[in-house]
């Protein structure tokens, strides 16, 4: 365990020098926060029956979207990886006494979580200074904070096995920028990072959250707003346990089959 | 102990001709080939061995040294190193070997060599004094007290590989495999690093399986040769064994003044011009002494050298000879 601590630390420092990275990332995204807010107040203005969530709980979600990007988005892949694939150099992984599921794994979360730390307090903070609506408010219930935490682990736990599918992809294909692009434009659109799964018609929204994509932030967000509370809750995080080990065992089974028939080339 | 056993791999090649024509085709429809990479490869080596593991390219080295070093999985065959199969156990098997890929590198790139050491020291699990004694030993040996401190990055070739075969050995491992590690290096540095090998070998009783092309290296290192070509061992002995079976011939530069060399049976004049002649003399027929005896009666000799057969041209010899 401490081997993959210790590569942790290492991603984590690693990834905490990157200030001017950090700084604007965290315009970008108070830039896209008020957007968002202001197209969907425009949007609850126009009708407001239609509008499927209360609009503080609706700004809450985009503000928690907002400064958790980095642990959900579905678009970063460690790109040593991907390149330790292409040119080979997977060879000096492969000789060391590690499982290289688990290490890369721990890369994945250990620079999501170092870029997450970075950004989340400042866009936090302001956002919870504006004025109501359009502010990020507190939990209704301290058990939802608690559960906020905790999905918002295991959801960050879905998105990075599900990362770690495209690097096993990436064995097969060597290049892995067809299967990316496709593999994150349907996690971005079903995921709701584009657009609140409430948005959508129920019927479709049903089917979504009950898949891995519906636990990845739907899930740990809207329990933090209240929009998901009560059995729903508890039903809902079963299925994100569910999730969380079928995704990270099928991916561990993948690889080490992928392992078994790799072959680094050349001398 | 390392054991091999019929270990065959066959690799799939796609291949096509040039040409937007062949290209467009080779979309519908992929004409494979395949290699045999490794046939039927058999051999032992015991502890405290230093072998040398020769070849031309594409003969199957690396993909003996992959597959020993557990990232490639044979086709067929056994592998046992040290009672573990490679392939099959491969994180507990690499918790024993060393590896030095002479073309690739380990170290991290943009921090300092030492921070790279400490990384390892973790993934390996060494303890603090057997790190600390390792790592002592290793900066000494290889003369890196300056040098670990240094980015990766900014380090020459040599420095580089100095730290990469440190790297490999900080864990004290007790088989080391070193693929072309002397690959691009200037003498000094070459030296430097067959000497290291040497004394590890001899120290620790480490066994070291070595491929290079570098005949010195081989002349310098191995006692035994191992050698492949077109996936198969061809050749497995040690190196004097193999120069005193073609030894019969010796090498002999002359520099003289005065007159022409003599017609003499055993000797074959192989080029002669401005007093400078090179010539072979079959010691079977003729002594290298009675030689030089002839011609030294015949023109005045100004200077003389000898040469038995040297272990590149052995292996050029060998090459031919298996036709590889």
């Amino acid at each position: 365990m401490k081997k993959y601590l210790t590569y942790f630390r290492i991603r984590f420092i690693g990834g905490l020098q990157y200030r001017a990275a950090a700084l604007a990332g965290i315009s970008t995204q108070f830039a896209w926060g008020f957007l968002y807010i202001l197209l969907y107040s425009a949007f609850c203005r126009a009708d407001p029956e239609a509008f499927p969530m209360e609009f503080s709980q609706l700004a809450s979600y985009v503000w928690l979207q907002q400064a958790f990007l980095a642990l959900f988005m579905n678009w970063y892949y460690d790109s040593d990886i991907l390149s330790m694939i292409s040119d080979g150099s997977i060879a000096y992984e492969l000789v060391r006494p590690l499982d290289i599921y688990t290490l890369w794994f721990t890369k994945t979360v250990a620079a999501r979580v170092s870029k997450a730390v970075l950004r989340c307090f400042p866009i936090l903070i302001v956002a919870s200074l504006l004025p109501d609506p359009y502010g990020l408010t507190l939990p209704p219930t301290p058990l939802h904070a608690v559960m906020f935490v905790l999905t918002m682990v295991l959801g960050m736990f879905v998105v990075t096995a599900f990362s770690m599918l495209i690097y096993c992809a990436c064995f097969y294909t060597v290049n892995a920028t067809g299967v990316r692009m496709v593999a994150q434009s349907i996690a971005d659109f079903l995921s709701g990072s584009e657009l609140p799964l409430p948005f959508m018609p129920a019927a479709m929204r049903r089917v979504i959250e009950m898949t891995p994509f519906g636990v990845m932030q739907n899930l740990p967000f809207r329990i933090y707003s209240g929009s998901i509370t009560g059995d729903e809750m508890w039903f809902l995080t079963g299925m994100q346990l569910f999730w969380t080990f079928i995704l990270i065992g099928g991916g561990w089974l993948w690889m080490r089959a992928a392992l078994k028939k790799v072959v680094v080339q050349g001398g | 102990m390392i054991e091999l056993h019929n270990i065959s791999k066959t690799f799939r090649v796609a291949r096509r001709n040039s040409g937007f024509g062949e290209a467009v085709k080779a979309l519908f429809k992929r004409e494979y080939t395949e290699i045999h990479a490794l046939s039927d490869v058999s051999f032992r080596i015991n502890d405290g061995e230093m072998v040398g593991y020769i070849g031309p390219n594409g003969a199957g080295k690396s993909s003996t040294i992959k597959i020993m070093s557990g990232i490639l999985t044979p086709d067929a065959g056994e592998c046992t190193i040290n009672g573990l199969t490679p392939w099959k156990n491969r994180a507990a098997h690499a918790a024993n070997i060393g590896v030095v890929f002479g073309q690739r590198s380990q170290l991290w790139w943009d921090v300092p060599v030492i921070d790279s050491f400490e990384l390892l020291k973790d993934v390996y699990r060494i303890s603090a004094p057997v790190y600390r004694d390792s790592l002592d030993e290793l900066v000494t040996l290889l003369d890196l007290s300056e040098i670990v401190r240094t980015p990766a990055r900014q380090l020459s070739l040599g420095q580089r590989m100095r730290c990469e075969i440190a790297a490999s050995l900080l864990h004290r491992p007790s088989v080391l495999f070193l693929d072309e590690p002397t690959i691009g290096l200037d003498a000094v540095s070459k030296i430097a690093v067959r000497e290291f090998i040497k004394k590890i070998n001899r120290e620790r009783g480490t066994t070291v399986i070595l491929t290079t092309h570098d005949m010195q290296d081989i002349e310098a290192l191995t006692e035994r040769i191992l050698l492949i070509g077109t996936g198969r061992i061809l050749l497995d002995g040690s190196l004097s064994e193999l120069k005193s079976k073609s030894s019969s011939v010796r090498r002999m530069n002359l520099q003289f003044t005065d007159g022409t060399l003599p017609p003499l049976d055993g000797v074959t004049v192989q080029s002669c011009e401005n007093g400078h002649a090179v010539c072979s003399v079959n010691t079977d027929i003729l002594s290298v002494s009675r030689a030089i005896e002839v011609f030294s009666s015949a023109v005045s000799i100004t200077d003389l050298s000898v040469e038995g057969t040297t272990a590149e041209e052995l292996i050029v010899s060998l090459y031919k000879e298996f036709d590889i």
